[in-house]
């Protein structure tokens, strides 16, 4: 398969990309930081999101959502990167509707149509310590009545404090196994934690909750599937943000050195810095090409794709980092200020790097895999 | 030797007794930094307790001369006070542009009434200082400031805008550059002047930084009057004492790649993530690398060690202070970047108790400044490659 984009999913890049510039652009995230909304999300663009088929792009379509793959759910992602959109697309279209599509119940799957829709937001509650761990994870679910009663703190988890619904992954006696929570579950709190990049997290806080068996998703123990495929393509797209993200700085940099001048001559005269943009750009075409491929091996239900996509989101999260490194430096004084975006890409690769594990988690799960 | 063991007992001793248990500990955050002045700000009482004590002794300023307020030690003893403060982790009594900066100009540029009228209050903390070199179009081709100080007989008018004066709207005074002769070569028409940032027509603008903060400012000035006796150095030769002063702003930059204050950043990490049973990080890869961060981070301060004594014996290529700048605040960017790394989702948060407000995050994006303020990392590796290596055509 040519690692390039195919005429359709350059179409959807341009409206998705139109679609952004229009209704939320880097001012819409401003607007949300600066009058501290209390959700720190748009749920009308989040509806508008829905219309334009955007929130429901790998939803199947009897589900209610477009039926589309993981280098669209990308394409979405890149995006979304350029404009620093706060937007519950990484939490509800592609992590849990990952988990719901793979194994939600026929009570259950209703939420992809709302999801599609863009009309509910759910997030998917992993991460326990600082860093991504999923393979540690200590939540705990005991047998208790019809169901189960859950024990534990998540944290990082994406517009949790805003999610209508929380996909909870917690140990049970036979194995890993995720639920869905009403967020107004007796025991189960929720607190906003407000990020450097002014976008959405959540600490979840469960203390025996009691839920019924039917909240389990899938097969009690069998979580590990759902989850792992949501974890996939969660990072295939992490990558494409940060892609996006870098990329978009790169850009605003080439700008830059386009028409500052200092020394009676513009700074892009300079062998210095033309140099270090020659560097960056080569860098991000590799991110560039690990990042489709990652999202090209997942459609096509390839083994590595797992490897893919820890590839790709490792690359791309060093990547972007150097690239809005070089656009605060290339920019000197303007690059520290609030008023220029460049400060805001710095923020958001450096959260976007945490996000399902950073190139470290990534590079030592390979040389794992690679058994040394 | 002996009388040297003989001071550092006699420091041991002194900050012992003198060193209020508030001022010391780990690296203080920006809140709790006296930067002295007419409207200082004391986190606590013992804070001010221990400036006047400190002043007292010119220990504000080790090196200076006694003459002057200053401390008044040769280079051997301010080591030695230097590693008993490290010692009982004492913090430095006062953060001062008038002290790294200012002062050390003056001692080599300015008069003998200059220096006892300026001098004593940078040691003792009255009077704080801010510095208009930046202009919009005068970043790093700092020799383009247009600025203009236009002879009136006795002083000058002074019109023109600064940009990126840290601190400009809490400081008493400011170092300037000023174009006195519009007509000579550009670096050839410059003057180095003080005034007092309350004399009308200085107005001050925040700018918000990126960690959140604001603590620089544009800084306009319109119709300014400065008197001549506040000419530092020779009329239109202020280029001199503006980079003489660099020279030691960079040095202080840099010395912010020497963290030895601070707790060990593998131990932040353990903090963080914890260790395996065989005492090891659990982040191997993390761990790599913060171990080699110690590395250059224990030899970086080592070569500003002997940097500085290079200096004192007169064997130090002036561009030195280039080199240090440019290791320092690249270290120092890379600690904080590790930092965050090991602070996982933790360091991301931006507000709150838990996180002190995203101390770290903020922290974290204020080091982004290190390498462009003072002069770039670019601009330091010019000077290098020109002056130091004289690399043909650079
Ligand atoms: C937090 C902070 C505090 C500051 N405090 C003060 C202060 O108190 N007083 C004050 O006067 N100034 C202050 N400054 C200003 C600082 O000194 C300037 O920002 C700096 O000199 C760079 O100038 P510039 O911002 O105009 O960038 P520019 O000069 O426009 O540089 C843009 C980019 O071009 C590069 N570049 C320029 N020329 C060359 C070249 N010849 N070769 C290769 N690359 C080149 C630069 O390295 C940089 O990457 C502060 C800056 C910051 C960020
Ligand atoms: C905060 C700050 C501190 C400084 N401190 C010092 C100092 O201590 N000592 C000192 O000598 N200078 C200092 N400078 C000036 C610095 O050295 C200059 O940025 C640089 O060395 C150019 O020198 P110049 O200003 O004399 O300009 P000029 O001599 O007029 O410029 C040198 C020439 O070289 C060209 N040039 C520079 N870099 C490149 C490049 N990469 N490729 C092609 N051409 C290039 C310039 O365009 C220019 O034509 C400082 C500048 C700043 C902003």
């Amino acid at each position: 398969m040519p690692l390039i984009l195919t005429e359709e999913q350059i179409m959807l890049q341009d409206a998705a990309d139109g679609f952004l510039k229009e209704n939320a652009p880097i001012a819409h995230l401003r607007r949300l930081r600066d009058s501290r909304d209390p959700d720190g999300v748009s749920r009308d663009l989040w509806r508008g999101f829905g219309e334009m088929g955007f929130s429901g792009v790998v939803i199947p379509e009897q589900d209610g959502g477009s039926g589309l793959g993981a280098v669209e759910a990308g394409v979405i992602a890149e995006s979304l990167g350029r404009t620093l959109t706060p937007s519950p697309f990484m939490g509800s279209s592609v992590l849990a509707a990952t988990v719901l599509k793979a194994a939600g119940s026929q009570t259950q799957k209703p939420w992809l149509g709302r999801i599609a829709a863009g009309e509910a937001i759910l997030s998917l509650a992993v991460d326990e310590g600082p860093k991504h761990a999923p393979a540690k994870i200590a939540a705990r679910a005991e047998r208790s009545g019809n169901g189960f009663k859950l024990n534990g703190a998540k944290g990082f988890v994406l517009d949790g404090h805003v999610a209508d619904a929380l996909i909870v992954a917690a140990q049970t006696d036979e194995g890993l196994t995720l639920f869905l929570l009403d967020p107004a579950t007796p025991g189960l709190s929720v607190e906003r934690t407000v990020m450097v990049d002014a976008h959405n997290a959540a600490r979840a806080t469960l203390s025996e909750v009691q839920v019924d068996a039917d909240a389990v998703i899938g097969a009690v123990g069998e979580g590990r599937g759902p989850l792992d495929a949501a974890l996939t393509l969660g990072r295939a797209c992490a990558a494409s943000s940060l892609v996006g993200a870098g990329d978009q700085a790169f850009k605003a940099t080439l700008d830059y050195l386009k028409t500052r001048k200092q020394f009676g001559r513009l700074i892009g005269e300079f062998q210095a810095l033309q140099h270090r943009a020659a560097y960056l750009f080569t860098e991000l075409e590799l991110a560039k090409a690990a990042t489709l491929a990652a999202l090209q091996a997942i459609d096509a239900g390839r083994s590595d794709a797992e490897q893919a996509a820890g590839i790709a989101k490792a690359k791309a999260g060093r990547v972007a980092e150097l690239a809005v490194q070089e656009a605060v430096q290339m920019h000197g004084g303007v690059g520290m200020t609030d008023e220029f975006d460049v400060g805001l890409f710095m923020k958001r690769v450096r959260v976007l790097n945490e996000l399902l594990g950073d190139a470290h988690f990534h590079a030592e799960r390979l040389a794992r895999a690679q058994g040394f | 030797m002996a009388d040297l063991e003989t001071f550092r007992a006699e420091t041991r001793d002194w900050l012992e007794a003198n060193c209020p248990p508030e001022c010391r500990g780990a690296a203080p955050g920006e809140a709790e930094m006296v930067w002295g002045g007419r409207n200082a700000v004391f986190p606590t009482p013992a804070h001010k307790v221990w400036l006047d004590r400190m002043a007292e002794r010119g220990w504000t300023a080790p090196e200076w001369p006694r003459e002057y307020g200053g401390g008044g030690l040769n280079r051997e003893e301010a080591k030695v006070l230097a590693s008993e403060m490290r010692r009982i982790k004492a913090r430095p009594p006062l953060y001062s542009f008038g002290v790294w900066m200012l002062g050390p100009a003056l001692l080599a540029f300015g008069t003998e009434e200059q220096k006892q009228r300026f001098l004593p209050p940078i040691v003792r903390g009255e009077i704080r200082w801010c510095q208009g070199y930046s202009e919009p179009g005068a970043g790093s081709d700092l020799a383009s400031v247009q600025t203009r100080a236009v002879n009136q007989g006795d002083h000058w008018i002074v019109n023109g805008q600064k940009i990126w004066t840290s601190y400009a709207d809490k400081a008493d005074w400011i170092f300037c550059l000023v174009r006195t002769d519009p007509e000579a070569p550009k670096h050839l028409g410059i003057s180095f002047v003080l005034f007092d940032m309350a004399t009308p027509g200085v107005t001050t603008r925040p700018i918000t930084l990126i960690s959140g903060k604001s603590p620089f400012c544009e800084t306009f000035f319109d119709d300014v009057r400065v008197e001549k006796e506040n000419l530092i150095g020779t009329l239109n030769r202020g280029w001199d004492v503006a980079k003489a002063l660099l020279a030691h702003e960079r040095t202080m930059i840099g010395a912010m790649g020497d963290t030895g204050v601070g707790r060990p950043l593998g131990q932040v990490a353990a903090d963080h993530l914890g260790l395996d049973e065989a005492g090891r990080l659990d982040e191997p890869l993390l761990r790599a690398r913060i171990a080699d961060y110690d590395i250059d981070a224990a030899a970086f301060r080592l070569a500003m060690e002997r940097a500085g004594d290079q200096m004192k014996a007169k064997q130090a290529h002036p561009a030195i202070a280039s080199m240090l700048k440019y290791y320092g605040s690249e270290l120092n960017k890379r600690r904080h970047e590790l930092a965050m790394a090991a602070g996982g989702s933790d360091a991301l948060e931006w507000e709150g108790e838990r996180s002190n407000d995203g101390q770290a995050a903020r922290d974290w994006l204020r080091t982004k400044a290190n390498s462009i303020e003072g002069g770039t990392s670019e601009v330091q590796l010019n000077i290098i490659a020109k002056h130091l290596l004289q690399l043909p055509g650079a």
